[in-house]
């Protein structure tokens, strides 16, 4: 029984056409290759999963900043950031028996306890499935909603985008939209955070007056308070937007929830 | 010692990845809107070109031939994901910024054309030195283009405004055109034209002559 060291060096001794020698040396690369990068992959991940958090905390932020008169809404009801609750989307209702601050979004979209597969022909965000409970936002004063943050998102053209929409009291006027995240491609699709062509969004109506979705992001000018000029190289980004909005504001995104809140308030 | 320079200088101007050996052109033109992304992106490919250079000269005699290239692949694959991730977690705001084209490393055709043309044959000093040369002459031409690219296209360089735009007062009208991805070809090929115009031992003789009638004859 020979030493393990010089079983080593018999199989580096072997000629470098030999199928012997093919196979152990592409395991062992391999093998070296995926532990280096889920060593790496793992040490890593909560430096980066605090970048995430900060960038999104960032983002509400300057939502916030972006709409006017807010930070003085908030001032005089006596809050500095806004309430998180948790709603069920199928009901509409709240979710009391959960904390939001424990609730991960992300990963509750994929898990199959806590999502529901999202039928192909509803599917138009194409997300394939979704969490059963959303956290959302709100500025109420005096037990009247002020304003309302949900949570969107949805397929793009190379990636998936997340983003914020705040809707006015009356549940149907953008207050303002923010990307939170996207991969799509630099200089083309990534300008959808511009803050020019975000700054389209406020004042545009969701619904009609019979209350049917109908935003979206249209070619070139828009021409009514439905519709958000498009972005020249970007179609099929910004038609993943119009997509999502179609989705989350829809039955079966947060339409029950805002159905509720339009009807029963807070 | 005095090869070892040149291994290290020669691929700055003389044999430079770009252009003489037309390598890497298709992250040239991605990278260089602006000279910040430019720069994100030298450091990062030349770090991976050294220790790629490095990892595959040091193993060079026990990569079997048939499967060198999967081989060498999959080791400067695990390096970029390892770049990648240690971007996201310590440079956040720069690793949005290039996003996608730090995973393009693994394709970008210099990589793997160091290790397939040097690193393979040498030992690992010079092709590391040989990995850090070629990274430093990529480094170059893209920080020339994308000084133009980003002075041209939008009036500032590493974001702090040179050009006054006339949308802004100034007397500036930025060229859009710099912003996209042709200008660069453009760029690139200018570069070429002067480099060859100072270093005439770089044209390369015509594959094919036309004929002309007298030739025929």
């Amino acid at each position: 029984m020979a030493d393990p060291f010089s079983l080593w060096r018999g199989f580096l001794a072997r000629p470098n056409d030999d199928k012997f020698k093919i196979f152990g040396i592409a395991t062992l690369v391999a093998l070296v290759c995926a532990v280096a990068v889920s060593v790496t992959s793992v040490l890593l991940r909560p430096y980066q999963e605090a970048h995430v958090e900060a960038e999104r905390q960032a983002q509400m932020e300057r939502m916030l900043d972006t709409l006017p008169g807010l930070r003085g809404l908030m001032q005089e009801a006596g809050v500095d950031s806004l309430t998180t609750r948790l709603v069920d989307l199928e009901t509409g209702a709240f979710v009391t028996d959960k904390e939001p601050g424990e609730f991960d979004a992300r990963a509750a979209a994929t898990d199959p306890e806590q999502s529901v597969a999202i039928p192909s022909e509803m599917d138009v965000a194409n997300l394939r499935t979704r969490a059963r409970l959303a956290p959302v936002h709100f500025l109420e004063r005096d037990g009247t909603l002020q304003l309302v943050v949900l949570p969107i998102s949805g397929s793009g053209y190379q990636s998936t985008i997340h983003a914020m929409l705040a809707l006015e009291a009356d549940l149907t006027t953008i207050a303002a939209l923010s990307i939170i995240e996207q991969a799509e491609t630099p200089g083309l699709g990534n300008r959808i955070e511009d803050p020019n062509w975000l700054a389209l969004w406020p004042g545009k109506q969701i619904a009609d007056d019979t209350g049917k979705i109908v935003i979206s992001v249209v070619r070139g000018q828009a021409t009514g308070p439905y519709e958000v000029d498009g972005i020249t190289g970007a179609t099929r980004t910004t038609n993943g937007i119009s997509a999502m909005l179609r989705y989350w504001l829809g039955d079966h995104g947060f339409g029950p929830f805002l159905t509720r809140l339009r009807q029963e308030g807070l | 010692m005095a090869s070892l320079l040149r291994t290290l200088t020669g691929p700055i101007i003389a044999n430079n990845p770009v252009t003489l050996q037309i390598l890497g052109v298709c992250s040239a033109l991605a990278v260089t809107t602006s000279l910040v992304t430019a720069l994100t992106m030298s450091v990062a490919l030349t770090v991976v070109l050294c220790l790629s250079s490095g990892i595959i000269s040091l193993i060079r005699k026990h990569i079997p031939p048939v499967i060198r290239l999967i081989v060498q692949i999959i080791i400067i694959a695990s390096l970029v994901i390892v770049i990648d991730g240690l971007l996201r977690a310590f440079a956040f705001e720069i690793s949005r910024q290039l996003s996608i084209f730090v995973g393009l490393i693994v394709t970008n055709c210099l990589v793997l054309g160091r290790a397939e043309a040097f690193a393979m044959r040498n030992l690992p000093l010079p092709s590391i030195l040989d990995g850090l040369g070629n990274g430093l002459g990529y480094s170059a031409v893209l920080i020339i283009v994308g000084t133009i690219r980003e002075l041209l296209g939008a009036g500032t360089l590493l974001g702090v405004t040179i050009l006054t735009p006339a949308s802004e007062g100034g007397w500036f009208e930025p060229l859009n055109l710099m912003q996209l991805a042709p200008s660069a070809f453009f760029i690139i090929g200018f570069l070429i034209w002067s480099i060859r115009a100072r270093w005439s031992d770089q044209i390369e003789p015509p594959k094919y002559a036309l004929k002309t009638r007298r030739d025929a004859r």
